[in-house]
């Protein structure tokens, strides 16, 4: 009877292994938040999130997806709460009735990286629509997200008014990812091409090969975060109170100074600029 | 419960044919319990057909196949075949006969003690722990026709049995068979090997392309041939 | 070739020092990928066996169904159940979505074919040597699958084995239905993915080169689980 001994040990080893998952799910309070990747790469949630469930006893499981996918989650009430970077997609999933109300939490910035050879000559420039005007125009290498992302949004609008069309380039200088930033990061990388990207995923990307930070400090390359609750009107099973808790907690004294505290190898990534009411 | 005889078998102008070509025609015959009918003849002379045909693996073109009183299906559970490559399941000797017993749904308890009547019948029963594969091809026969009686079948149909084994093995199996015949069961076996047949027949069954050339007595037929085609093969002479 | 070398170093040391969020994230993968596999087992070696052994119309359209299910695109069916188990979806109610619970469905998903493709084929082989035997023995439609798959069960740890590979090397579906989130649905597949797109490529070889050595693991302890049970049953 050996055989059915050593089946039956096994059967158990398994069982016990399989166990394992189920009971992570037996948690007691927790909420969910749709968030982004580049959010969720820049290590920002690691640092903030034990503070909050310290304070609250909630645990917070962020997913992180391109933002679109985010906004997607949220309308479809897979999660409580969105938090994103792409201002004119949060007011319009708010007046579809999806959101109850959007609020400020912070902002960070995009810069424009690129080979240190740089041979469309934009280092050191202050206007990013001139300095993709001469990429366009020396038709030189750049790496688009193309996922359509907050960041990704945000490029487009730039493109515009620097008045280049690149969708009739895509494939050629131009070359859509279709990919989360770090990704993107690394094809650029690969290509020595520009890039647009957030400072917090830039200071801690690893693989940057010869790429570093060329165009920098435009006000149109401003982030501005907003974090709102996914209505229980269209979703009556949202967690509406714990997920208020961590809108209020984000958007007090306590969450600000804690996003201010945040560093990337010793810079901060994140500037807070709740204002106490809604936006 | 005794299930009732299924014997005597009559068959009747069977036929078997595939793609237009006949392997069988016309054969009737009636056999009854007790002697053990040997089907004898060349290769290719369709013995093998005419066995799984009676046992119901294969079903006839045309013609009957009669088990006293009952129909082919309930007949078939009184049946038992043992084929030319013992089929093993892939489990030990003993286990090979309690799967068997089992079927039988007999419970727990006494399939233990028959197992090991029927494995010590056979002379298998110091084999009776060890992997059924790894026993000697002799010994793998003796096993089939172990697990064959194990069913009490009331008929055993046996496909060349010993037409892979050694002497040794072909004896051992023989002699066997003899025991299991002695209990009462009916053999209706083929083979080619005419000692074999001597050995063993009580009563011929001698087919040629297909058609049944004589049925008698072993020792009418041995000694006295009807057809030019038997006194061929019997003559030792290659036949076709 | 630096790579490589910070590579090793770094997944020495994770392996070494038992960091905790790599035993998490090792624990969750074995138990998602053996849970799906297990289950995939219990669906698909049935399955196999039937459409080996049983006669029945359309058939062949249905081994070819079988075989061609092997190549599921794993983000399709990532798609597909997370629409099922999203909230707006016809499962949402069972909020299993970004739960370990819909990791195991996915992966289930994925491998339940290729299991029942193998076990199909080695039964089909097994049948073909057995059919007559059985046959004459009275042997009726059920049990003849579940003496086939008895029978073969050596040949058919090999089909379980390239399922549980497929389980282990996923990260397409599980990262949608999951969430990827961390100390939650966080596995080793989707970390490798989390740290390459945060370039961090060294960690990223070196998760993937313990993942490696957890599925030699677990192949080699069925190899000679396989060896040492054939020794005592042929």
């Amino acid at each position: 009877m050996l055989h059915r001994r050593v089946f039956l040990t096994l059967s158990m080893a398994v069982a016990c292994l399989a166990a394992y998952p189920l009971s992570a799910i037996a948690a007691d309070r927790f909420i969910t938040v749709a968030s982004t990747t580049s959010t969720e790469n820049s290590g920002l949630f690691r640092h903030l999130l034990p503070l909050f469930q310290q304070d609250t006893g909630i645990e917070v499981r962020v997913v992180a997806v391109g933002t679109g996918q985010a906004i997607e989650l949220a309308q479809r009430g897979d999660a409580d709460v969105l938090f994103v970077h792409h201002k004119p997609s949060e007011e319009k999933f708010i007046a579809e009735g999806f959101g109850v109300a959007r609020f400020d939490v912070m902002y960070n910035d995009f810069v424009v990286v690129g080979p240190r050879a740089d041979p469309a000559g934009v280092k050191g420039l202050t206007d990013v629509a001139v300095a993709l005007a001469q990429v366009a125009a020396k038709q030189a290498t750049f790496v688009s997200r193309g996922d359509d992302s907050g960041t990704h949004k945000l490029e487009l609008s730039l493109w515009k008014t620097a008045g280049v069309g690149v969708a009739a380039a895509s494939g050629t200088w131009y070359r859509e990812a279709g990919a989360s930033m770090g990704a993107t990061l690394n094809t650029a990388s690969g290509l020595d091409a520009y890039s647009l990207t957030d400072r917090g995923t830039w200071i801690s990307f690893k693989n940057r090969g010869n790429l570093l930070i060329l165009v920098e400090g435009d006000s149109r390359l401003f982030n501005q975060y907003g974090v709102m609750l996914v209505h229980p009107k269209k979703h009556p099973h949202v967690k509406t109170a714990d997920g208020q808790t961590f809108i209020d907690w984000l958007l007090s004294d306590k969450g600000q100074q804690a996003i201010a505290a945040f560093r990337i190898e010793g810079e901060q990534a994140f500037f807070p600029n709740a204002r106490k009411t809604g936006s | 419960m005794t299930p009732a005889a299924i014997l005597p078998l009559v068959v009747h102008d069977l036929c078997y044919e595939i793609g237009g070509k006949h392997l069988l025609d016309g054969i009737s015959f009636r056999t009854a319990a007790g002697p053990r009918t040997v089907v004898l003849g060349p290769n290719g002379a369709g013995k093998s057909l005419l066995l799984r045909l009676c046992h119901g693996l294969l079903q006839p073109s045309a013609g009957t196949i009669a088990w006293a009183g009952t129909t082919p299906e309930t007949a078939r559970r009184c049946q038992a075949m043992v084929f030319q490559r013992p089929v093993l399941l892939r489990r030990s000797t003993a286990a090979n006969i309690t799967y068997v017993l089992r079927l039988q749904g007999i419970p727990r308890r006494q399939r233990r003690a028959r197992m090991m009547a029927v494995l010590e019948q056979a002379g298998l029963l110091p084999l009776a722990a060890q992997p059924a594969r790894v026993l000697s091809g002799g010994e793998q026969q003796r096993l089939a026709l172990a697990r064959a009686w194990a069913l009490k079948p009331q008929v055993l149909f046996l496909d060349e049995p010993t037409a892979s084994l050694d002497p040794a093995a072909t004896q051992a199996v023989e002699a066997f068979l003899d025991h299991i015949h002695r209990t009462g069961t009916k053999i209706i076996m083929t083979t080619h090997d005419l000692g074999q047949a001597r050995r063993l027949a009580d009563e011929i069954l001698f087919l040629h392309h297909g058609r049944l050339i004589e049925h008698a007595p072993a020792t009418a037929f041995f000694s006295n041939p009807q057809s030019k085609e038997a006194t061929t093969f019997l003559e030792g002479k290659l036949l076709w | 070739m630096d790579d490589l070398r910070a590579a090793f170093f770094t997944a020495l040391g994770l392996m070494v020092g038992l960091d905790r969020d790599l035993v998490a994230i090792v624990c969750l993968s074995l138990s998602v990928s053996l849970s799906a596999v297990g289950l995939a087992t219990v669906l698909a070696l049935p399955l196999g066996a039937a459409v080996a052994v049983w006669r029945f119309p359309g058939q062949a359209l249905v081994r070819i169904l079988l075989n061609a299910l092997m190549g599921l695109p794993p983000v399709v069916v990532g798609l597909m159940v997370y629409l099922l188990l999203s909230r707006a979806g016809p499962l949402g109610t069972l909020g299993l979505l970004f739960t370990p619970t819909a990791m195991v469905i996915a992966q289930c998903l994925l491998v339940t074919p290729i299991i029942a493709a193998f076990t199909r084929q080695t039964v089909a082989d097994l049948h073909e040597e057995y059919a007559e035997q059985l046959r004459s023995l009275g042997v009726g439609p059920w049990r003849t699958l579940w003496t086939l798959l008895w029978d073969g069960r050596f040949s058919l740890l090999t089909g379980i084995l390239a399922g549980f590979g497929r389980a282990s090397a996923e990260v397409g579906a599980v990262i949608m239905v999951g969430g990827n989130i961390h100390r939650v649905t966080r596995v080793v597949t989707t970390t490798i993915a989390l740290e390459t797109s945060k370039g961090n490529l060294p960690l990223a070889l070196a998760l993937g080169m313990i993942l490696m050595l957890l599925v030699l693991a677990v192949n080699t302890t069925a190899m000679v689980i396989q060896d040492a049970a054939r020794r005592v049953y042929g």
